[in-house]
């Protein structure tokens, strides 16, 4: 197994309160790797640190070989992490087609003065990132809505988007924050069959999640956070033995599974 | 040194006015999160006002002495400057408390030019000479430095107001309930804390203040016009920044730095740039202090009291 | 020119053809039934193409990438002090205008760029402020930089500025047609000016449409959003700002030209907000809704100033409100009422920043 992506001894503090301290974890490529734990254990803060939103006061992230750079989000996306966000965060003036496009920006050329000119180049890229985006619309199944202002998507829909926008850029890597979050079942159960075609398809997938069926069904292995530290890294048929888990995660509920 | 000492002398003066119009913003600021581009107009339409009420006074009551005068003009501006604060809020700026952050701004920018435009039909576009009622004979302080009797007035009078304001924030139940609002409308409420009237609370507060600094304007310059709120306003918003925007604290300490970097700066200009540049040039250095701060320090000297709600 | 036809009520969606006809027409024949109520009409709307240049540069920076510029004047102000230092007296300079536009623009650019640069990080109102101060601060300078070298001539202005002269032929004098017809300078100003604006909506709709106008709009709706795909927000906001100051600063040059001469008193703050009125009027980021809002908003307190005070001399015997304080009510006015009770402005048409038929065999759809 190839190691796409390596956390070693992240640590994040704000003022006071250390909301991560020492994370070093390992996500292989072509895996759903899942980050579980419960409220306020760190996850949304690695993800943060991971995505370049914040900078972290010790550690490093090493990503497909090289060093990952710190606290600049652009330049994640451009070495191939792409993210959603736990509340939709989508562009609500623009169409759903325009949505992934505006994700194609970083695997895309055209300058201004090639745009103000039109030039050959310029007008065979517009028409390739279209088209593009269009596909990335019919992959994950919303393509009638391409003209619909994303605002007025329905939930789910919108979370699709969202997740076409971040394949848009082409990543190695999709981190997912908590996407089944305010999904009934149906939902959940395409959003699930979703993830598992974006990694056959060879993307590896980070997930962060609340519902720890979807992570148990779907990840090939996880790790648990509890108070900024991590607790336990496996499959997870072994997390669920994981005695520290069931103490710190799943609190009196000795039934592994069972819902936090 | 006299010369020094006459320019702390002016640039305190000058800036627990622009310190007591600076509290106008923060409060407004530290509650909604929206500058009120309005508020320096509010200070004109105070000196106006207490400008037309001196005068009606002066004719029909030549009998009241002249601090009564000008008291009783004081208060009616006052008055009407806090209804007029009321009204703004109301009218212009509720509806959009939770539009976009931008709209706000813009219907200030709207309020503001509003009553210039108001102003200059009543009043017309002249200068007004503000009556004199406390004498501007200067006094010689020490010797070689001067503060006439308006300007003592004023320094006493803003500080006292501005100790009043933190006894009202601190001590009683509305300040605690506009802390609380501050902090969050949402808990705030439901807390029991009638946010709606808790912010039109501030806007009337902040515009008696503003009616005050007005009155101070007008009487120290002598004169009162219908753009005269526009670089007040703007210069006692730079000193809410420098101090560290929403802090009360923070608003006083800025207007007086300001008012002394002002005076000192404007007095040594010509000196420090050889000749090149000279006083007219006085007005750029608030701008300059407010880009330098809101670029290498944006929480101020004192720092921002509330977070970030962008 | 396809957003403005189909903003024409009725027609414009019944039969968009026909719609962009009239467009045309108006544009082209617009002096024509403007000089039937008299020249200073002419000269009016040549004064309404330099708004609508200006409020497309402005949308640029305020529509399309949110950000808020009170300052935009001084860029306007720049492009036009360039021509008058280049192509006037006052240095004894009179380099061609072809030369000097294209610096105003650069020098305006310039400006963009070096006040963009510290500020652009600062949130939303924070800017505002900074670039009002900014526009103030270049007011200062050049009503103070007369001294003691003599840059500005402070605030006497600069006159005798030099006209547009286009390959020899200089479009200030009456332009002779055989021996009967002269057409005024005012209608030639007013052409040049037209085949700017047009010029300048084909490029800034080829900015909406592509991945820069994608970005300023990714910017302006959510910008944690943009920075997680990738955006370099800093730079894209740089270049909004920097290409809004360009127009500005052409559209300065040109008022140089056409005045004939430039004062500080052009370039108050009053200006700056009478251009993003114009915006909000219209509709903020739709390149239609601007254009009508800088017509509308230009051309209105010149309907009043000739209406209302004849009006207001019958009625009560003098003038009550003369013509700029009736700008001034006006555009404060449409100011508060756009935002509290239209924001997406008068023609609320959503701006595309794509071509969906580009998609080929694209089955379902609209």
């Amino acid at each position: 197994m190839i190691t796409l992506l390596e956390a070693r001894g992240i640590s994040k503090r704000f003022g006071g309160l250390t909301a991560l301290s020492d994370v070093s974890l390992t996500i292989r490529k072509g895996e759903v790797y899942g980050l579980i734990g419960p409220n306020g254990a760190g996850k949304t803060t690695f993800f943060n640190v991971l995505t370049g939103a914040y900078t972290p006061e010790e550690g490093e992230l090493v990503f497909n070989g090289s060093e990952l750079p710190l606290g600049q989000p652009h330049k994640v996306v451009e070495a191939g992490i792409a993210r959603t966000f736990q509340n939709i965060r989508l562009f609500r003036d623009m169409t759903a087609l325009e949505n992934v496009m505006a994700g194609h920006h970083i695997r895309s050329r055209a300058n201004p003065f090639s745009i103000l000119l039109q030039t050959k180049h310029a007008k065979e890229e517009e028409r390739l990132i279209t088209e593009r985006a269009y596909e990335l619309l019919k992959y994950v199944g919303i393509e009638r809505f391409a003209d619909t202002i994303s605002r007025n998507l329905s939930y789910g829909d919108q979370r699709r988007l969202e997740i076409a926008r971040a394949l848009a850029t082409e990543p190695q890597l999709l981190a997912l924050d908590e996407p089944a979050a305010g999904m009934n079942a149906t939902e959940t159960g395409k959003l699930r069959e979703l993830v598992q075609t974006i990694r056959h398809d060879g993307v590896t997938v980070l997930l962060i999640e609340h519902d720890v069926k979807l992570v148990m069904g779907l990840c090939d292995r996880l790790a648990v956070l509890d108070f900024g530290r991590k607790i336990a890294e496996d499959v997870p048929a072994e997390v669920q033995q994981s005695e520290a888990v069931i103490a710190a995660y799943l609190g009196g509920h000795s039934t592994a599974g069972a819902k936090p | 040194m006299e010369t020094l000492l006459q320019q702390i002398v002016n640039g305190l003066v000058v800036g627990s006015m622009y310190a007591l119009i600076a509290l106008g913003y923060t409060m407004v600021y530290g509650i909604l999160g929206l500058i009120n581009f309005a508020h320096g107009d509010v200070l004109m339409v105070g000196a106006l006002v207490a400008l037309e009420a001196i005068r009606l006074l002066q004719i029909h009551a030549p009998e009241l002495g002249l601090v009564p005068t000008l008291l009783a003009g004081l208060s009616i501006s006052v008055v009407v400057c806090m209804i007029l604060g009321y009204t703004i809020e109301r009218t212009a700026y509720r509806r959009l408390r939770n539009a976009p952050r931008l709209a706000p701004l813009i219907t200030a920018i709207g309020v503001s030019f509003l009553l210039q435009t108001i102003a200059m039909i009543i009043w017309g576009r002249n200068y007004h000479s503000f009556p004199q009622l406390l004498s501007t004979a200067p006094l010689e302080a020490i010797p070689g430095v001067f503060i006439t009797p308006v300007q003592i007035t004023i320094l006493v009078v803003s500080a006292t107001l501005m100790v009043a304001l933190v006894v009202l924030v601190n001590k009683t139940r509305l300040g605690r309930a506009m802390r609380a609002t501050a902090e969050n409308h949402k808990v705030a409420s439901l807390m029991g804390v009638d946010t709606n009237k808790i912010i039109a609370a501030t806007f009337i507060i902040g515009s008696a203040l503003a009616a005050v600094a007005g009155v101070m304007f007008s009487s120290n310059y002598g004169t009162a016009h219908y753009a005269m709120g526009f670089l007040p306003g703007l210069k006692a918003f730079t000193a809410a920044v420098l101090g560290g925007i929403g802090n009360l604290g923070g608003a006083m300490l800025g207007g007086l730095v300001l008012g002394l970097v002002e005076s000192i700066g404007g007095g040594y200009i010509e000196d420090l740039s050889f000749g090149f540049f000279n006083s007219s040039y006085q007005d750029i250095f608030a701008f300059i202090i407010l880009g330098v701060v809101l670029i290498f320090r944006p929480t101020g000297l004192l720092g921002e009291r509330v977070a970030d709600r962008a | 020119m396809n957003q403005l036809a189909l903003a024409i009520p009725w027609l414009g969606k019944r039969n968009p053809a026909a719609a962009r006809w009239v467009v045309i027409l108006l544009a082209v024949g617009a002096p024509l039934i403007a000089v039937l109520f008299g020249k200073s009409w002419v000269r009016i709307l040549d004064f309404a193409m330099l708004y609508v240049m200006l409020a497309i540069g402005l949308n640029l920076v305020v529509g399309f990438a949110g950000l808020l510029d009170l300052g935009y004047i001084a860029f306007y102000a720049v492009g036009a002090y360039t021509f008058a230092f280049l192509a006037s007296p006052h240095f004894e300079l009179h380099l061609p205008f072809w030369l000097v536009l294209p610096l105003g623009a650069v020098f305006a650019a310039l400006a963009g760029i070096i006040l963009g640069l510290p500020t652009l990080r600062l949130r939303g109102d924070y800017l505002a402020i900074v670039t009002l101060g900014f526009g103030e601060i270049v007011r200062i300078f050049m009503n103070n930089l007369n001294h003691p070298i003599n840059i500005t001539n402070g605030p006497q202005g600069i006159n005798m500025i030099d006209p547009l002269v286009l390959f020899g032929w200089d479009i200030s004098k009456p332009l002779k047609v055989g021996d009967e017809i002269t057409i005024n300078s005012l209608f030639l100003y007013y052409y040049v000016f037209l085949a700017c604006v047009v010029l300048s909506v084909i490029l800034v709709q080829r900015l909406q449409v592509s991945r820069v106008g994608r970005a300023w709009a990714a910017i302006r709706d959510d910008e944690l959003a943009a920075k997680a795909i990738g955006i370099n927000t800093r730079n894209m906001k740089l270049l909004a700002f920097s290409l809004g100051a360009t127009f500005g600063g052409v559209a300065g040059g040109l008022f140089a030209a056409f005045q004939g001469f430039v004062s500080p008193e052009s370039f108050s703050l009053m200006e700056s907000i009478a251009v993003l009125t114009m915006i909000v009027f219209g509709g903020m980021g739709n390149l239609a809704g601007v254009i009508v809002g800088a017509l509308a908003l230009t051309a209105l307190p010149e309907v009043l100033r000739h209406v209302a005070v004849p009006l207001q001399q019958a009625v009560f015997g003098h003038v009550l409100l003369d013509p700029e304080v009736l700008r001034m009510l006006l555009l404060s006015l449409a100011m508060i009422f756009m935002m509290l009770l239209r924001p997406s402005g008068l023609i609320p048409a959503y701006s595309r920043y794509s071509r969906p038929e580009l998609v080929v065999g694209k089955e379902a759809g609209r």
